[in-house]
């Protein structure tokens, strides 16, 4: 029963079958298997953030989720966000802030910070803060991340209003 | 000295109405990395690739009995399993010492243990499969029979008689120690009102870089040619060191450095199991390729700032400062680092306490020793945050102890902004500085007045906040002064080479590296602004030691300084080429002319007379159509290294803002402030961004980081739930200014900035937590300053 | 770090994943979340052989207020607890502690049944189900049982559940409209597991506390429902009165020394909660002595 597994899936939009060993993580088959490189690892046990991708419109933590876990499932990642444009502003954002460094938490960065802008629409620095505490940056002191994603929901409720 | 907004005016060849220099640009490669298409070692795969795991020593000190690793060999998947014996006859080993050092020593490192283990995560077998898991699975039946040694774990005792010495050749445990003694130390001290002393004691802690250190090793067999992926500062330094210990010319290594995950100096080492990658791919013919783990990563990446230091000072009434005093102890590990040496931060602890001061009186004693933990090395801003809290600890105890205000006391005897040039009781010289302006500046900033106010009103409703100051000063731009005259093939020096392509673009080629600070950004806006040619017509290319001039790379705070000062003499050089041969073009003179928007303009008035790329198009395609004699040299090369001082100093200043729960022992930062002076800034916002970052990497030592071992030499909290790094739920917003000293050594005047917030964060925080405590009367001296340190302080626990 | 190889089975329904529980029993482990058990299998602190994977179990998620009972099912995860009306009406206690459980991605994917299976000591779940007074519905081959959640949890990582058993729900009485409710917890970074922590369910009638459940975590192998509590009610409360709470509290506290806090500081701060807790519960800042007032 170690055996690989078939699993029907879509990611980024498209289908995709791929036959996976049940220890697969998530993170390492989109990156080994699918070859979807964005999606970083950073410490593969769930704290660090770098892997965070959407599954069934939700953000997780992709090195705490199996591979066979996603049958059925929509998994979207960093290149999908950023192919069909939905965080263009956001990374318009941070890249006017300056608020990424060596780029490895960023793609993690971008999903929570667009799952907390999808969910509140001008949250303060307080709760985005919160929000992204478990997305680790050692490069930015955070401040010009919370900086990037604070201007961007102020512009997104400002085009909204 | 002038005050940030202000153009400096020696920048005549880069202070141009299209100038990049001073602004604001995003950097060039920020897409890529946004998108997920950027290409770090962890996401290489070529073809043949063997995933190499490590099996590391569960012992701090053991001798290897014996290792079987038939099991292993037989397992699916599994491509090799090596020990270090079977590799020792591919690499050599090496020791890590520096001459300039005097009189420190080290045993010799092996890339894989070979018959004693002597810290916990050495690496006793390496083991190639196809897949990581795989690998895994065979490290965990290869049998390895340990005899356990004591381990010396205790760098108060490594020197005592009846502690074991772990490499016997060497006689002891002692590394390295220097002394030194300037002034009237005794005299000072002892015409002092006050003398306070204390004992500061620093937490070790680590890097952790979020993409682990990662490298593809390819041996091509045919070619003779050994092809290394690494994310590294120091491309050269790699090529050199692993074509040296592989018995290789230089020109049959490549090193190739593209995205990398952070560094901070984590990524400007030697390490044995990179050694050992390398070594594997050459023995093994094919690619071979490490990523560390995240337990691999805390048990082997550099540690640093475990030191130990006492400190005394002497105050008279009115304030002034006699003198300093300290003597530093330090646990570097088994051996020393690799090309970089493990003494240079307690040299630095030495080079810089005291140093933003007048007092001429100044005796240091430091020593080095050995023990079987992990070892130790540069990580950012070496020596600095410990000769920094030593130094600011010991003048706000003195403050206390005459009732004087913090700030006061500093003014009193920073040096002064008209003292310049000026050199330090240890030597250092200092070309300009700036503290008193920075304090300054700081001070209507925090509006520290109001602060104080609001402090004193809280006090009285039992909220106990606190602030702290530390001024400090931070070693940039190094000559050949800081390794290459020990004897290290570490290069000082960084060449740029640039050329006008065929379209009119522009391609730059620099020898030092990227890692996020903005290297490529920098070089652009330099290039760009001599050339008058948009950012977006300028692409750099670096971290290839096959495709950029010979140079350092990035680390010390010196990529600006350094390679963007080589930027501006090569770019020079392409313009006055360019302009020779628009001037034949147009028949005008080069005085006639000056290069802006992407084309060749009338000097006088601005008015465009050709495009670049059609000058490019003729002295490409129509050389023909030139006056006799011209030849265009559209491609020029400079490189550039500090001669007259050997280190930029820099300074600033720091100030935290916090509560301290006094009933939980829990602090809460609220705000923090910095003032800079890193002379000319090229991009203000990437130096603010490398404050802050710095700044931050400061504040998670001083209230969070720390490499927890056992008696034993066991690391207890090798994992990121229990090594706490900041997260943003706790950091405060941190605002930064600057006063703007440039450096006369270069044309462009910049200096660096990427250590200067690491340097003082810590001291400013333990400093803020001792002012909200000061109605208990508790002091505390050691970081990080967890609950339980503050709990004990106030007697609580 | 890779987790090493197991076998997977997908249950297609809770007698099948008892089936498979019987058949396996100690070898194999329940995925239902995974937030815990993925750590701790890449990190090959622990090798099941075989995976039962309750994740499509339907009948295991959801929230349902019946009568005086609020149900909610194993694989209800806690975004969906965070979120819930019902819980935030019936149960708010609940709502306020759940924030604190890891980050917002973990708890997209972790699972109230998970999370008190797994029975870590320093999490928050545990104690609210012995602050609410909550009953842990287990399902064998044999049937279901129910066991009161201050039974349930057994020590570090371990409870009242067999290895061929399912934690399938749990049942809360819904909080009475005059109760109120207290939690706090002391931890270094937002998201990490206490050091040390209070939940508290608590009816006062007239400044005086006529029912109190003080269920301390993080501050011993298991939540504490403290004794101390009947120190404190039906009494008015003065520092002397608390005080004397305190010494009771510290006497039945056996609390662990870790890399965080040493045993004497755990009872320390479980005390500063007491106080603190009191203090709020009644809203009465001068009882928080010790603290900021």
């Amino acid at each position: 029963m170690t055996a690989s597994v078939l699993i029907s899936l879509e990611v980024n939009g498209e289908r995709v079958d791929a036959h996976v060993l049940p220890r697969l993580n998530l993170a390492d088959f989109l990156r080994e298997q699918l070859q979807l490189t964005g999606t970083h690892v950073g410490c593969e046990h769930g704290v660090c953030g770098a892997c965070t991708v959407r599954v069934n419109g939700e953000i997780v933590r992709s090195c705490l989720m199996l591979a066979v876990q996603t049958h059925g499932a929509s998994v979207q990642t960093i290149e999908g966000l950023s192919d069909s444009g939905e965080v263009a502003d956001l990374q318009a954002a941070f890249r006017d802030r300056n608020a990424l460094q060596c780029g490895f938490c960023t793609p993690g960065m971008l999903m929570a910070a667009q799952d907390l802008l999808k969910q509140e629409a001008e949250p303060d620095r307080e709760r985005i803060r919160e929000h992204l505490s478990g997305n680790y940056c050692r490069c930015t002191g955070y401040h010009a991340i919370i900086d990037a994603i604070e201007i961007t929901a102020r512009a997104r409720a400002g085009g909204q209003a | 000295m002038t005050i940030a907004s202000a153009n400096p005016e020696i920048l005549s060849e880069l202070d141009r109405p299209n100038s990049y220099i001073g602004k604001t640009v995003p950097r060039p490669n920020l897409e890529r990395l946004m998108q997920g298409r950027g290409l770090y070692v962890s996401d290489m795969e070529l073809p043949r690739m063997g995933h190499l795991v490590f099996l590391r020593s569960p012992h701090a000190h053991a001798r290897i009995a014996d290792i079987d690793t038939v099991a292993a060999k037989q397992l699916p998947g599994v491509i090799a399993v090596v020990t270090g014996k079977e590799l020792a006859p591919v690499i050599t080993p090496w020791v890590g010492v520096l001459s300039h050092l005097k009189g420190l020593k080290s045993a010799a490192q092996h890339a894989i243990a070979i018959d004693r283990v002597c810290w916990q995560g050495e690496a006793v077998a390496a083991i190639v499969a196809t897949s990581r898991a795989v690998a895994e699975d065979a490290a965990e039946i290869v049998r390895v029979e340990y005899e356990e040694l004591e381990a010396v774990t205790d760098m108060r005792t490594a020197l005592d008689p009846a502690t074991p010495v772990i490499h016997p050749s060497l006689g002891d445990n002692l590394a390295f120690e220097r002394n030194l003694d300037a002034g009237e130390v005794d005299t000072a001290f002892a015409g002092s009102d006050e003398v306070v002393e204390a004992d500061f004691i620093f937490g070790r802690h680590t890097g952790v870089t979020l993409e682990p250190r990662s490298v593809l090793a390819d041996w091509n067999a045919a070619e003779a040619r050994l092809t290394i992926y690494q994310g590294t500062q120091a491309p050269h330094m790699v090529q050199n060191i692993a074509a040296l210990h592989l018995g290789l010319g230089e020109s049959q290594v490549r090193v190739v450095c593209k995205d990398v995950g952070g560094s901070f100096g984590i990524k400007v080492h030697i390490y044995a199991d990179e050694m050992a990658t390398y070594a594997l791919s050459k023995l093994l013919r094919r690619p071979i390729k490490f990523v560390a783990d995240r337990v691999e990563s805390f048990n082997t990446d550099i540690h640093a700032r475990d030191h130990r230091c006492w400190g005394r000072i002497g105050v008279g009434r009115d304030g002034i400062i006699t003198a300093f005093e300290i003597d530093d102890l330090t646990g570097i590990g088994p051996y020393s680092m690799y090309p970089r040496t493990s003494a240079i931060e307690a040299n630095q602890v030495v080079n810089l306490v005291g140093g933003p001061y007048v007092t001429r009186n100044y005796r240091a004693r430091a020593r080095v020793v050995f023990q079987n933990k992990n070892v130790m090395c540069q990580y950012r801003a070496v020596g600095h945050p410990i000769a920094c809290s030593v130094t600011e600890g010991l003048v706000d105890l003195a403050a206390a102890k005459i009732g004087m205000d913090p700030v006061e006391i500093r003014r009193r005897n920073l040096i002064a902004d008209n003292a310049y040039p000026c050199a330090s009781p240890s030597g250092l010289r200092f070309e300009l500085l700036s503290h008193h302006a920075a304090m300054n500046k700081l001070m209507t900033m925090m509006d520290y007045d109001a602060l104080r106010a609001e402090q004193a009103e809280l006090r009285a409703r039992k909220v106990h906040r606190g602030i702290g100051i530390a001024s400090f000063i931070e070693v940039t731009n190094p000559s050949a002064a800081f390794y290459g005259v020990g004897g290290a093939r570490i290069s000082s020096q960084d060449g740029v080479a640039v050329r006008l392509d065929a379209q009119g673009s522009v391609i730059c080629q620099t020898s030092i590296t990227e890692q996020g600070q903005g290297s490529e950004s920098l070089t652009a806006q330099i290039v760009g602004s001599v050339l008058g040619v948009s950012m977006e017509r300028v692409r750099i290319i670096l971290g290839d030691t096959d495709n950029t001039p010979y140079g350092g790379g990035t680390w010390a705070s010196r990529g600006a300084g350094i390679g963007g000062e080589a930027a501006l003499q090569a770019a020079k050089i392409l313009r006055r080429n360019i302009l020779d041969v628009a001037a034949a073009i147009l028949q005008s003179s080069p005085n006639e002319l000056d290069l802006a928007g992407n084309a060749i303009v009338n000097a006088s008035d601005g008015s465009p007379r050709m495009e670049l790329r059609e000058l490019a198009r003729i002295a490409y395609f129509r050389p023909d159509t030139l006056p006799p004699g011209i030849q265009p040299e559209l491609m020029a090369t400079r490189h550039f290294v500090p001669r007259e001082y050997p280190f930029a100093f820099t300074n600033g200043v720091q100030a935290s803002w916090l509560e301290v729960d006094t009933d939980t022992g829990f602090v809460k930062l609220l705000r923090h402030w910095v003032v800079e002076d890193c002379g000319t800034m090229i991009n203000p916002q990437l130096v603010d961004e490398q404050i802050r970052g710095g700044v931050v990497q400061g504040l998670g030592a001083a209230l969070l980081e720390k490499c927890i071992y056992d008696e034993r030499g066991q690391l207890t909290n090798a994992n990121m739930a229990d090594y706490l790094v900041p997260m943003s739920g706790e950091m405060p917003d941190i605002d930064v200014g600057h006063v703007v000293s440039p450096t006369s050594e270069t044309e462009l005047g910049a200096k660096g900035a990427g250590e200067a917030g690491t340097a003082g964060a810590a001291a400013a925080v333990a400093n803020a937590v001792n002012d909200a405590l000061r109605p208990f009367g508790a002091v505390i001296t050691e970081i990080p300053l967890t609950p339980r340190v503050i709990l004990t302080a106030l007697g609580r626990i | 770090m890779k987790a090493a190889a197991f076998a997977y089975a997908r249950a297609t329904s809770v007698v099948n994943a008892l089936e498979l529980l019987g058949t396996h029993g100690d070898k194999a482990k329940v995925l239902s979340g995974g937030q815990s058990l993925m750590p701790a299998m890449n990190l090959r602190l622990t090798s099941p052989e075989l995976i039962v994977d309750i994740g499509e179990l339907a009948e295991l998620r959801g929230i349902a207020v019946t009568g005086s009972i609020v149900r909610i099912g194993a694989l209800t995860r806690h975004v969906d607890v965070l979120k819930s009306p019902e819980i935030a009406a019936n149960a708010p206690l609940l709502t306020e502690a759940i924030a604190h459980v890891a980050h917002p991605a973990v708890r997209n994917r972790g699972t109230i049944g998970g999370n008190l299976a797994h029975a870590d000591p320093a999490s928050e779940l545990p104690a609210c189900m012995v602050a609410l007074n909550a009953t842990i519905v287990v399902r064998g081959q044999a049937g279901e049982r129910r066991v009161a959640a201050e039974e349930f949890f057994k020590g570090i990582y371990a409870t009242d559940l067999s290895a061929q058993e399912l934690l399938v729900g749990v049942e809360l009485p819904v909080a009475s409209t005059n109760s109120s409710y207290f939690f706090h917890e002391f931890a270094r970074r937002q998201g990490d597991y206490a050091i040390a922590g209070l939940a508290a369910q608590a009816i006062v009638e007239k400044d005086i506390f006529t029912k109190l459940r003080l269920v301390f975590f993080a501050v011993g192998d298991r939540p504490l429902l403290a004794r101390a509590a009947t120190k404190l009610i039906n009494v008015s409360l003065t520092p002397e009165v608390l005080a004397a709470a305190m010494i009771v509290l510290g006497e039945e506290l056996d609390p662990q020394d870790d890399h965080q806090a040493s045993a004497s500081m755990r009872r320390h701060l479980a005390k500063v909660l007491l106080a603190r807790g009191a203090s709020a519960l009644l809203c009465r800042p001068d009882l928080n002595a010790g603290g900021r007032a």
